[in-house]
């Protein structure tokens, strides 16, 4: 019995952890075989204050936060060191807006593959950090501009 | 720099004006066949982008010539970028699809603005993943740096990590079959906006 209710704590305290964030509709763009470089987009909310302040793959040798923003016409793409998320509302990474910046990628990402992302998120009042993993789908080039139809993963711990 | 930026404010201004004038023309009259025909910005007789001599993935030599009969959708890009290209090229596949039958009249082309890493076997495989009869054109430094700006395009190279990325214009210019310059769409516009004006203009021989 005592070995249950530990587990169950064990199991809520997980739970719990694994909840700080929901990530919803990601997706990465793919590739051809020479592009070294894409964009990961997802929907991030959170019942707290939190900071994305980071992102990494496997796939990726540097991954960055970016933000694209259009002035007088031109396009212009930076990093930026973090993204706020405020509870309540939904924090949209997408095409004409933020993005996961992925480069010197180390494989071409086809229709269907998975891309495994950890994204690192800061709690601005007691400065701790915490990583959160979420497995995107690729949407093949060329085959739209958003998660690939049917073939969204709707939550990812 | 400076150049470019007095041109779109006034581009800008324009495209206000011409929006208001076509609201306020629209009260009172049912037959006005002239007001608001472009959802585009209609730059018929400008003095720039009038040709281009660039190579294409196949390492042919083209200039705005090869494509008459065609209307051309022009947009300056390259490959590595997250954003902004893959969406206008995917809303010009969407485009072509538009125009059903008058899609084959459309010919799409895509200048990189970064020569020195969209080499032409990078680019034909970008643009076949949309369309194969996309065309992807390059030149060398010296003939990118002249060819965008003849069409006033602005591009520059900014460092981000231990790689590049590049700022660029992200308007689509789009000329007539005979291979006159006649409209500047804007990114934010839609593949419905590009569609009718491009349909408008393929109605001339």
């Amino acid at each position: 019995m005592k070995h249950l209710t530990l587990a169950l704590c064990l199991l809520a305290a997980n739970t719990l952890a694994q909840a700080q964030v929901t990530i919803q509709e990601a997706w990465v763009r793919g590739t051809v075989p020479s592009q070294k470089a894409s964009g990961a987009f997802m929907q991030l909310s959170s019942t707290k204050n939190l900071r994305l302040v980071a992102a990494s793959s496997p796939v990726a040798g540097v991954v960055e936060i970016h933000e694209m923003v259009m002035a007088q016409d031109v396009m212009k793409m930076r990093q930026i060191p973090g993204l706020d998320l405020v509870p309540g509302q939904v924090l949209a990474l997408k095409p004409g807006g933020y993005h996961v910046m992925l480069m010197d990628l180390k494989t071409q990402l086809k229709g269907g593959d998975t891309v495994p992302l950890t994204l690192t998120f800061e709690d601005p009042q007691t400065q701790t950090r915490f990583t959160q993993q979420v497995t995107a789908p690729v949407t093949a080039l060329g085959a739209g501009n958003g998660p690939q139809a049917g073939g969204g993963m709707k939550h990812a711990q | 720099m400076a150049f470019f930026h007095k041109t779109n404010a006034l581009v800008r201004w324009l495209l206000t004006f011409s929006v208001l004038t076509g609201l306020l023309g629209g009260c009172g009259r049912t037959d006005d066949s002239t007001a608001a025909a472009f959802k585009g910005m209609d730059i018929t007789g400008v003095n720039y982008g009038n040709d281009f001599r660039l190579t294409d993935f196949d390492g042919r030599e083209r200039t705005l010539a090869d494509f008459r009969g065609q209307a051309v959708l022009l947009y300056f890009g390259f490959v590595q970028c997250p954003d902004v290209c893959p969406t206008a090229l995917a809303r010009a596949v969407e485009v072509k699809h538009l125009l059903g039958a008058q899609g084959d009249r459309l010919q799409v082309i895509f200048v990189t603005v970064d020569p020195e890493r969209d080499n032409s076997a990078v680019l034909k495989e970008y643009m076949a993943a949309f369309d194969p009869t996309f065309l992807a054109l390059s030149g060398d430094a010296q003939r990118t740096r002249e060819t965008a700006d003849h069409f006033k395009v602005y591009y520059k190279k900014i460092p981000t990590g231990s790689s590049y990325t590049m700022d660029h214009s992200a308007m689509s210019y789009v000329f007539d079959p005979l291979g006159h310059l006649r409209l500047v769409m804007r990114h934010e516009q839609t593949a419905q906006d590009y569609a009718h004006d491009i349909a408008q203009l393929l109605k001339t021989p």
